[in-house]
């Protein structure tokens, strides 16, 4: 099954070449150059995983990633980075980012952890889903 | 590769480890010493002696003072009895012409009784005579057959004539015996003068002989002339001349001192006794005066000179312990300098380097996507695929970015390491984290790498980044000094003391035994041609003591290089 990604960047050169080559690779590619337009394209449409960089101008990673975990919980987020901090780092982890990789990224790598990431959603949407049934089988009792 | 900072400022000192002293500084410590001790000691003595001095001046100043008063007063007291005697005498006389008329007088046997009764009464009158206004002596009772004697042209008639009486000066009379003479001018019931005129034995002597026996002291009668008119126990016998310097003749008591012909300093007080030609001298010897006093300062000097040990002993004690701590300090104070000249340049290139990686990093990206893209392209698409050569140079550039990801990562790595706080590291995880940027190269160079870090070592504790970049150093330099087909040997084991030894061996050309001592001094290089800043082992040294541990390097030319580093272990227990 085809992942779904949007790549969230402000270097436009940088996130062309590389949803191009995560379109290559078999998977559906958007990009937004800002994190408002990243935020508007996730309301819009459905993602498996958002590529995201920390260091953006307007809007830092940290805080999209908080707006984009409050709207989408089962939504994976991987931080893309030109400068990792440990602290960084662990502070992305405990707002619910998926993983933190550092550019430039390895492309086999990355494309490995874009399908963990779908799977990782699947997974989450399923309970998800089985609860929502229960519920309703609990609530209705047919 | 080792980090290293092209150092274009000016060598001043050096930084971190091994600081050596300029030979001024500990000639100045020298000096320092010298001065203050010189200073202290002077300012310290100086009152002493001067108090000593000022006693010494001033006790025998008054010492002195006292025993020339003394001396006054004892000439004082004689002057009176000896004038006295003489008076007596004067005034027998006196009674005597008054008592008796001319006539009587002029009887020579009359007289005769007359000198009888004097001598009877008051002893030692030899003779007495009766002179007139002429100078012819009319009458004469004594053992010299001198009447008729003219004695005109005689000073002692003259003096009796104008003066009203007069003593004679000392001299040889009556059976060679010292003998003195006294006339006294009367006036006759004619209104001419006589002079009645008496010799007696000399008896002012006998009046002395009381002075002279307060030891070492001396009293005699001398005349103008300096001519002795009784024995002197320092001057000689009676009518013997001297030549003391005599004061003018004034109605007080002098005192002087006068240095005799063997010598000896005495005190001299000097009287005249009026009416005569006598002066009286005293004299007192001044050593004996003053010889307690000697004593006392000879004791005070001992005194002073011990003092004077003391003090400068003392001194020379607390000079040398404060200018040693001020050295010590002094030294303390150059090596924190330079640990934080040496830090805050570290920090800053710390914050360079992060900030260039970080800028870096994202035109770095950019380049890897689209030569990824690239890639891609000649992948998927059929057309490209017949340019074998656009695979090959694609591949170079991506191979170019990972290196420069690989610097970058070790800039940032650089910069974080001096902001954390020392945390317990697992030895192992570390150097396989660094070993990750090294594999490639060990990987070119075919060199191989054996570990032998068992998991169960006692964790150490520290800053991560710190040694990682230790462990960066010298594996670098290691690779550096095998350009083919070697083995780099890293294994660690637990001491007895809180220590883990880790030993990182390389089997390259080793360092030759004169310069084993100096790889550890900062801007030591022997690759300066290459562009060696010589600070990559320096650094690293800073970082194992920053850390708490120890270095140690041993080496065999061609046969490789061992590294010995002691790393504490951590003393907490472990958590959970």
């Amino acid at each position: 099954m085809t992942e779904k990604v949007l790549i969230i960047d402000d270097e436009q050169e940088f996130t062309q070449a590389l949803a191009e080559r995560m379109t290559n690779r078999g998977m559906t590619v958007s990009t937004s150059s800002s994190a408002i337009e990243g935020l508007q394209s996730v309301e819009e449409h459905t993602f498996d995983v958002v590529v995201l960089d920390l260091q953006m101008p307007e809007m830092d990673g940290i805080e999209t990633l908080k707006i984009l975990k409050k709207k989408n919980p089962e939504l994976q987020v991987i931080l893309l980075t030109g400068h990792a901090t440990v602290e960084k780092g662990i502070e992305a982890m405990k707002l619910g980012a998926m993983d933190l990789l550092e550019k430039p990224a390895d492309m086999t790598t990355l494309t490995e952890k874009i399908k963990k990431a779908q799977a990782k959603k699947m997974i989450l949407v399923e309970k998800k889903t089985e609860e929502r049934i229960r519920d309703i089988m609990e609530t209705r009792g047919w | 590769m080792v980090l290293e900072t092209n150092n274009t400022e000016k060598k001043a000192d050096s930084t971190g480890p091994g600081t050596k002293l300029l030979k001024g500084e500990f000639l100045n410590y020298q000096r320092i010493w010298l001065i203050s001790f010189v200073l202290t000691a002077a300012f310290a003595i100086m009152p002493v002696i001067f108090f000593a001095v000022l006693d010494y001046n001033l006790t025998r100043r008054s010492l002195e003072n006292d025993a020339e008063a003394r001396a006054s007063r004892l000439a004082s007291n004689t002057w009176r009895s000896l004038s006295f005697f003489l008076d007596e005498r004067k005034n027998a006389l006196s009674y005597v012409v008054r008592f008796n008329s001319f006539e009587q007088l002029g009887n020579t046997q009359q007289l005769a009784n007359i000198l009888d009764f004097l001598h009877q009464s008051f002893g030692g009158f030899t003779d007495i005579g009766i002179i007139d206004a002429t100078g012819v002596q009319r009458a004469y009772a004594g053992p010299h057959g001198l009447a008729g004697k003219n004695y005109k042209d005689q000073q002692w008639f003259k003096d009796t004539i104008s003066h009203g009486t007069s003593v004679s000066d000392v001299f040889l009379g009556f059976r060679n015996v010292p003998h003195i003479s006294i006339a006294l001018r009367h006036m006759a019931p004619d209104n001419t003068y006589f002079i009645i005129r008496a010799t007696i034995e000399h008896q002012l002597p006998k009046i002395l002989s009381e002075v002279k026996t307060s030891g070492n002291g001396d009293a005699f009668l001398i005349n103008a002339k300096g001519v002795l008119q009784t024995p002197s126990h320092y001057f000689g016998d009676v009518l013997e001349k001297t030549n003391i310097a005599l004061p003018p003749a004034m109605a007080q008591t002098r005192t002087m001192t006068i240095t005799l012909e063997n010598g000896q300093d005495m005190i001299a007080a000097f009287r005249h006794i009026p009416n005569t030609s006598f002066i009286l001298v005293v004299l007192k010897s001044k050593q004996v005066i003053m010889s307690p006093w000697h004593d006392s300062q000879v004791a005070l000097i001992k005194y002073l000179g011990i003092s004077i040990s003391v003090i400068l002993l003392w001194i020379w004690a607390v000079t040398g312990y404060f200018v040693r701590r001020l050295k010590i300090l002094d030294r303390n104070r150059h090596k924190y300098f330079h640990m934080a000249e040496y830090e805050n340049k570290m920090a800053s290139i710390g914050r360079l380097a992060a900030g260039v990686a970080h800028e870096i990093n994202n035109p770095l990206a950019i380049i890897n996507e689209k030569a990824g893209l690239i890639k891609d392209m000649v992948y998927f698409k059929q057309e490209l695929k017949r340019d074998p050569r656009l695979l090959e140079i694609v591949d170079v550039i991506l191979a170019s970015v990972k290196r420069c990801s690989r610097i970058t990562r070790q800039l940032l790595s650089f910069g974080r390491q001096t902001q954390t706080v020392p945390v317990p590291l697992t030895l192992k995880t570390v150097l396989d984290e660094v070993l990750v940027f090294l594999v490639k190269e060990a990987q070119l160079k075919n060199i191989f790498i054996d570990i032998d870090v068992p998991d169960t070592l006692p964790q150490v504790i520290g800053n991560p980044g710190k040694l990682q970049q230790i462990f960066l150093n010298i594996i670098n330099n290691a690779f550096a000094a095998m350009p083919r087909d070697g083995r780099l040997s890293i294994s660690a084991q637990k001491t007895d003391e809180p220590f883990v030894r880790l030993n990182i061996s390389d089997s390259g050309c080793g360092i030759p035994p004169e310069n084993l001592n100096h790889i550890f001094e900062p801007f030591f290089s022997t690759k300066t041609n290459q562009g060696g800043t010589g600070l990559g082992l320096s650094i690293t040294y800073g970082l194992v003591q920053e850390l708490g541990g120890r270095i140690e390097a041993k080496s065999k030319i061609n046969e490789g290089t061992t590294f010995i580093i002691y790393l504490p272990t951590t003393t907490t227990q472990k958590e959970g």
